[in-house]
């Protein structure tokens, strides 16, 4: 059954949540988009929402934004069933971005800060403090469709956070983004999240979330396969496994007492000088310093590293097991 | 400021700048009264051209007093001359035309008998007025023969208006009768326009918002349905807007119009009336007939006449418009929408054809009261019957009908809306439209 792999947080009260999501379903028809999904993201944390295309992500993200309702189950927001007016304390950027092309930038921007119950007077203060930020002042007057990708990029990022949400929600977040845009979106994400704010992002690339994230879910067809704190669950996926590099003058005995160990594979890696490589899994309780000891004992140590599974491969692996 | 009242706003703002539709405020008025100016003035012109007319009156029963010359047509005996060489002159483009009255045993015979030669074929008009002066003529020759005063005849002529009352005691006569379907066909007639207009307008804002992408952000902050009344409401205002706006300048224009073109509106109806009729007319016509009209309209029920016109003008336009925006929320561009408009166009032109066709003749005949309380058709038929009274019973049925069918079409469009502006990719069917409506939350 889904749901073996969930690490306990035993320790976090409901307070210490911002947003409980429990046995949320969703069907569209015939089609059933979320299957009794559950999710607990802390307060402060930066959560990744991880899946492949068409896992269930989106339709997860709308109910929290409100645009659609569950079928079943609950969603508390900040210890409380989430309400309308929860709707202000949420910034989310859409996996499509979208502005009005034919309005002002300005205009548009305190138009939706409006929307988010923002009163006219502060949106304008705050978006000043952001246009200026970003150096994008100039910009105020122009129309959408006179801007550069990048500049309108900005202006989307500006117009989800500038009501200082609780929760901010990243769908897909850096897809789109040039990589001077990407890393200033992200840098400023993490900033947000010093100052207090909970961050979700959602998207199927894991690899360009990873670094950020401090729990992590996976969704796999409509179900939740995996959660919790992302570095709970590397332990947990580690296979004990060392990835050596040694320059030796005989690597074909090394490589045979070796074997005689441990389980050894050939590896890929690069470093400066050639010599023996090799992925060595060590069994349970063995000891990693006895391997190294073996291996300077036998040549010149170049390369020692523990091998451990990035988001893709734990990802790959829940869902082998689950299926 | 309420979330509806930032998307009224947002929405009025956005369609009022539009560069299209300040050109469409202020160049289209500008546009009917010239282009009608101009039609007038050269009718003008065209009536001014005299056309001279010869006639050769072989029975000798005509004299020039039953060929008075006209503003537009002058008449001359050319008897002495024969036909065949006046109408050689009439090819030579000497007369406009040439009359022959032939000799014949009997006025009956007689009267089948004439005929007119000319290069061109001569307008209705003229024709009917020679017609005209001819019967007259020949009636009066035929009550001599049988020995009838003439004085008689003419003492005995007496102008007949008959009054008609209905039991409310609303009076009635066939010059407000006329009134009445002007009123009834003009404000039925904006209102399809209106909706057309409008609600293709809602329409289009919502495909923009989905095109753009950014609906996923504002239904994050807003509920779908605030959304969707937002649009139509501010549509609504910009439209009245600009209905307001024309009536204004249309008024101004054709009063600087009329100046320029030395038209006067009086004499331009009169030159459509031949000259004989007009000066009966103007016989017959008791002097202060414009103390009357105005009498005429101040009797209309003007308070009622606009109420209603509101009630019917906004009811129709919300249930229109609210299905325009489910239409618009359905796709995902222009080009596919044809399919859905097909449903929501033909009630609105067959209520526009069962006014013109039902309501002029028999404003409460079955079709036309049956029309008038059918929700898809009612704004329209109903605004053209409320000018000649409708009982109150009727209007209730109607507007109560409208009401519910409204709620309900806006409640089932809201549902398509919902869930169409998420929709993407594949052009949605019936089917899907359908499934859509069936989902929850």
């Amino acid at each position: 059954m889904y749901g073996k792999y969930v690490f306990e947080k035993s320790n976090e009260k409901r307070m210490d949540n911002l947003l409980e999501i429990k046995n949320v379903v969703k069907t569209y028809g015939d089609f059933t988009a979320l299957n009794n999904v559950s999710l607990t993201i802390p307060k402060g944390s930066v959560f990744g929402l991880l899946g492949p295309n068409g896992a269930g992500k989106t339709s997860l993200i709308r109910i929290i934004n409100q645009i659609t309702m569950q079928d079943a189950g609950d969603v508390y927001f900040d210890g409380k069933l989430l309400a309308p007016n929860d709707v202000e304390h949420i910034g989310y950027m859409p996996e499509e971005r979208g502005l009005y092309k034919s309005m002002k930038v300005g205009e548009q921007a305190l138009y939706l800060a409006q929307l988010k119950g923002l009163s006219k007077s502060e949106a304008k203060k705050r978006l000043k403090y952001w246009f200026d930020k970003f150096d994008i002042s100039a910009w105020w007057d122009k129309k959408i469709e006179e801007l550069s990708k990048g500049m309108a990029q900005k202006v989307q990022f500006i117009v989800t956070v500038m009501h200082k949400p609780k929760l901010l929600i990243f769908d897909e977040p850096f897809s789109g983004f040039d990589p001077i845009n990407a890393q200033l979106i992200a840098k400023e994400i993490l900033q947000l999240r010093d100052e207090g704010a909970t961050i979700i992002f959602s998207t199927h690339r894991m690899e360009s979330v990873e670094e950020m994230c401090d729990y992590i879910a996976l969704i796999y067809q409509s179900n939740k396969i995996l959660e919790g704190k992302l570095d709970d669950i590397k332990r947990a996926f580690r296979t004990n496994t060392f990835q050596v590099g040694v320059a030796t003058s005989n690597p074909k005995e090394v490589e045979a007492r070796l074997r005689q160990l441990y389980t050894v594979s050939p590896a890929d890696f690069r470093i400066i000088n050639e010599g023996l490589k090799l992925n060595i899994t060590l069994k349970e309780g063995e000891n990693p310093n006895d391997l190294l000891s073996f291996l300077t004992s036998q040549g010149q140590v170049q390369h020692f590293v523990e091998l451990v599974p990035d988001a893709n491969e734990i990802f790959m692996q829940a869902v082998n097991k689950n299926s | 400021m309420s979330k509806l009242k930032l998307i009224i706003h947002r929405e009025f703002i956005a369609k009022v700048r539009n560069k299209s539709f300040l050109i469409m405020t202020f160049l289209s008025p500008v546009l009917i009264v010239v282009m009608g100016a101009l039609v007038v003035f050269l009718m003008k012109k065209n009536d001014e051209k005299v056309k001279e007319i010869v006639y050769v009156d072989a029975s000798g029963l005509f004299t020039k007093e039953n060929f008075k010359d006209s503003k537009t047509v002058k008449y001359q005996d050319y008897t002495a001359l024969g036909l065949t060489e006046t109408k050689k002159k009439v090819e030579n483009g000497d007369f406009y035309g040439v009359l022959y009255i032939p000799k014949k045993d009997s006025l009956e015979l007689l009267a089948k008998s004439i005929e007119f030669y000319s290069s061109d074929s001569p307008g209705m008009s003229l024709m009917g007025g020679l017609e005209t002066r001819i019967e007259t003529h020949l009636r009066n020759l035929k009550l001599t023969h049988f020995e009838i005063d003439l004085m008689q005849i003419k003492a005995s002529e007496i102008a007949s208006n008959i009054k008609m009352f209905n039991f409310s005691g609303e009076e009635s006569s066939k010059l407000i009768n006329g009134l009445k379907i002007a009123v009834g066909a003009i404000a039925g007639y904006l209102l399809m326009m209106f909706v057309m207009i409008y609600g293709t307008s809602v329409m289009r804002s919502v495909i923009e918002e989905k095109t753009s992408r950014i609906i996923e952000i504002i239904v994050s902050s807003v509920k779908p349905f605030q959304l969707m009344l937002g649009k139509i409401i501010g549509n609504a205002s910009a439209g009245l807007l600009q209905f307001f706006i024309w009536g204004i300048l249309l008024f101004v224009i054709s009063i600087i119009a009329s100046a320029v073109f030395g038209i006067d509106m009086v004499e331009m109806q009169a030159s459509k009336i031949p000259q004989d009729q007009l000066n009966a007319a103007k016989e017959a016509v008791n002097p202060d007939k414009l103390q009357l009209i105005l009498q005429e309209i101040s009797r209309l029920p003007i308070l009622k006449l606009f109420v209603l016109f509101i009630f019917y003008f906004l009811g129709g336009f919300f249930l229109y418009s609210s299905l325009f925006a489910a239409v618009g929320a359905a796709v995902d561009n222009e080009t596919d929408t044809q399919q859905f408009m097909l449903p929501i166009m033909a009630p609105l032109v067959l209520g526009l054809y069962v006014g013109f066709a039902t309501v002029m003749n028999d404003p409460h005949g079955p079709i036309a009261t049956i029309f008038s309380i059918l929700p898809f058709t009612s704004p329209i038929v109903m605004l053209m019957r409320v000018p000649f009274g409708v009982s109150w019973f009727e209007l209730a049925i109607s507007m109560a009908l409208l009401i519910v069918t409204f709620v309900f079409m806006v409640w089932l469009a809201a549902k398509i809306y919902r869930v169409g502006i998420l929709m993407y990719g594949k052009k949605p069917t019936y089917k899907d439209l359908y499934k859509w409506i069936k989902y929850k939350g």
